[in-house]
């Protein structure tokens, strides 16, 4: 079997090879062109030759299997591939500028532009987990952006599919990675939990924050082991300055054992995106690592450091969904709230991951200017998050699975829509009502939420004998702020 | 070309048909059959000679221990399979046992191989439960994906260029490449009698362009296969099972 030599101006599978881009240690990158592809175009190929890394070849297959699947802004769009009988290629969209890596020079950055870089991260490793793969390689030079701004996840050599063969799983004895960043549980074997991204985001937010490397920079597997049991120095050890909320974020993603991070890499996105309500634990005003004792009971504490049995990608991430519950907060809405809160809780009762959040739209009109002040001079903006916090309060959740929004909105739909789109949620919960006479004037809220989400929306009646009630109590009522 | 791969059939006529249906509806083009038409099921004669059928249409059939029990009484097996056998032998035909008795124990089809058990001795009927059984069969072919049944599970094994080996429990109509650098071995779950904890009848497809092979389930009228083998008088342990699946 003759291979063909790949050089400036070969032409394979319909691909004209351009110039060399990248000789990285398991692979090449060359620009190509297609006479049907307008979109500009990297092709790797992987060092297979005798004396090359014998980890080039699998990390190749899997590559080869995985990234023709993945779809979205945050991963590169894939345009072909070759196999290994003729010439192995994969043929990958070619994303504009450069990785993360080429940042590195600058660190420590400041703690804003980092939560904004995380957050983008968190929610390329969400819609990468959503499609049931786990990265296992987050590190800056996997990491690049698109000029819209998204992050776009590259090289899935070490990737793990929760639905395809994992060729990785017994080539090498051991964990196959980039020391720095990789999660404790990987030192045992564990490839199928979502979370090990988490951990390598954790590590990536420190590094970028304080400009040191939590674990340091040991490649030898004695000195990786080492965070199966010690901690890093809370980031506020080195900066005095560090802001709770983030070192309660970076901290949480750094937990030895997965379950006490982030559920979801949607939750952490979702942290990311709003900081000032992050619960703020223990962890956030920590200056010391754990004492001895901790480390010790961990080291000698065969229980915390067992592998679990293989776990599901897709039903661990549906057990830890983000649930909004849209609440109207004036006057007359008790008996619709009430089902709200009772299907919130029924959701919650079921899923004890998910987290809820609660929004309500304060209605602006068109033409107003002049609204942060209503007509008693309250800011009318807190009491809402006030009366929020009022309505979940008997639900008795966590502080950290509950977040409380106000959005400002002329149009109360489409104010729906856009926070749960942007934040991800999975399952809107929306009280519908029936006779209004603004429903009558503008349509049903929940209507237009339930036809146009690109999520879950439960849609709530109050029972029979609650509607004659909120219908009696409509009567000569403003405008609300929801109606549907 | 899409081949509809079928094992363990085991003379469960509602399984069988549900996975013919089911397979046709999948655009299958060419069946192979991985052996055990008969036994523990209650409608051996419908089974075989359903697929005798289908193999003077092309399709392909390999012999399983089962169906050489029917003409070999000296064929090892528990008490429950032994009871089932031979009240298999008593209800098939003349015709019908010599086509069992026929059937070839491998059959080589371009770069794959068909058997029932595994590949480094089909006649002894030794079952691939794990990674280093999967490994003495592919050591024993020089195919790029042999297909097997017998142990009524489907599995999903791989043998890299190095020797590696990889072992997965593939997920229901998720295609998986048989990439084209190492060799596969494809167990495909059974038809008639599924043991995996799922009680709908398994069979996979695989396109022979693309080298894909996806996993299929089709759900069945268990309680009529398993009614009909009480009212046959076969153990009830063979009707009980169907519905757990085990």
């Amino acid at each position: 079997m003759v291979k063909p030599s790949i050089e400036p101006g070969t032409e394979l599978d319909g691909f004209t090879i351009g110039e060399c881009v990248h000789r990285g240690g398991m692979a090449t990158l060359w620009t190509v062109t297609h006479p049907g592809i307008t979109v500009p175009l990297l092709m790797k190929i992987p060092r297979i030759s005798e004396g090359e890394d014998p980890g080039a070849i699998v990390s190749f297959e899997m590559e080869q299997m995985i990234v023709p699947r993945l779809a979205g802004p945050h991963v590169p769009a894939c345009f072909g591939s070759g196999a290994f009988e003729r010439q192995p290629y994969v043929v990958i969209e070619r994303i504009p500028g450069k990785t993360l890596y080429d940042r590195l020079g600058d660190l420590p950055l400041g703690y804003e532009e980092v939560r904004v870089i995380g957050g983008k991260i968190a929610t390329a490793l969400a819609d990468l987990h959503r499609q049931n793969v786990i990265h296992h390689d987050i590190k800056p030079s996997s990491i690049m952006f698109r000029e819209s701004g998204e992050a776009v996840l590259i090289d899935f050599g070490l990737s793990h599919h929760n639905q395809l063969p994992d060729l990785l799983q017994e080539e090498f004895r051991l964990p196959y990675g980039t020391a720095p960043y990789m999660a404790p549980e990987r030192l045992l074997g564990v490839r199928d939990d979502p979370r090990s991204d988490l951990f390598s985001l954790g590590v990536l937010l420190y590094f970028f924050t304080t400009g040191e490397r939590p674990f340091g920079e040991s490649e030898t597997l004695r000195g990786m082991r080492r965070r199966l049991w010690r901690d890093p120095h809370p980031p506020r050890k080195l900066k005095a300055d560090y802001p709770l909320q983030l070192q309660e974020i970076v901290l949480r993603c750094l937990e030895i054992e997965p379950v006490w991070r982030h559920p979801t890499a949607s939750q952490l996105a979702f942290e990311l995106a709003h900081p000032e309500q992050v619960k703020l634990t223990a962890r956030s005003e920590r200056l010391k690592r754990d004492p001895l004792s901790t480390v010790w009971r961990r080291r000698f504490n065969r229980g915390l450091t067992t592998p679990k049995p293989k776990a599901d990608v897709a039903a661990q991430l549906a057990s830890g969904p983000i649930v909004a519950v849209a609440i109207d907060t004036e006057e007359g809405s008790g008996p619709l709230n009430e089902c709200l809160r009772a299907t919130a809780a029924q959701l919650l009762a079921t899923l004890p991951s998910a987290r809820l959040a609660c929004i309500n739209v304060l209605k602006l009109g068109r033409i107003t200017i002049d609204r942060t002040l209503d007509e008693e001079g309250r800011n009318k903006h807190i009491g809402r998050l006030v009366a929020l916090r009022h309505w979940a309060s008997p639900l008795g959740l966590d502080e950290s699975r509950l977040t409380v929004h106000v959005l400002e909105a002329v149009d109360p739909a489409s104010a729906i829509l856009e926070f749960t789109g942007v934040n991800h949620v999975d399952h809107i919960v929306i009280g519908a009502r029936q006779n209004s006479l603004m429903r009558a004037l503008l349509g049903s809220v929940s209507a237009r939420v339930a036809t146009e989400a690109a999520c879950t929306v439960t849609v709530v009646r109050p029972p029979r004998s609650a509607v004659a009630l909120v219908q009696d109590d409509q009567e000569g009522r403003k405008p609300k702020a929801i109606e549907a | 070309m899409r081949l509809a791969v079928f094992a363990d059939i085991h003379a469960n006529r509602q399984a069988f048909a549900a996975c013919l249906e089911a397979a046709r509806a999948r655009g299958a083009e060419r069946i192979v059959c991985l052996g055990d038409i008969v036994g523990y099921g209650a409608d051996p004669e419908w089974a075989v000679e359903t697929v005798i059928g289908l193999v003077q249409d092309g399709a392909i059939a390999v012999r399983g221990n089962h169906d050489n029990a029917i003409g070999s009484p000296s064929e090892n097996m528990n008490a429950v399979a032994q009871a089932a056998i031979e009240w298999t032998r008593g209800r098939l035909s003349g015709p019908q046992r010599r086509f069992l008795a026929e059937l070839p124990l491998t059959q080589q089809e371009d770069d794959r191989l068909y058997v029932h058990s595994e590949a480094s001795n089909p006649a002894r009927w030794r079952y691939v439960q794990n990674s280093s059984d999967a490994a003495r069969s592919l050591e024993a072919t020089g195919a790029h994906v042999t297909f097997c049944g017998h142990i009524h599970q489907p599995a999903l094994y791989s043998m890299s260029a190095a020797a590696k080996m990889t072992s997965f429990v593939p997920s229901s109509d998720v295609p998986v490449q048989l990439l084209g650098g190492r060799r596969w071995l494809a167990v495909i779950g059974s038809v008639g009698q599924p043991r995996d904890g799922d009680p709908a009848a398994a069979f996979a497809m695989f396109d022979t362009a693309t080298r894909e092979v996806t996993y299929c389930r089709a759900p069945y009228d268990v309680e009529t296969a398993a009614e009909r083998i009480r009212a046959n008088g076969l153990p009830r342990w063979l009707a009980d099972r169907l519905s757990a699946g085990r």
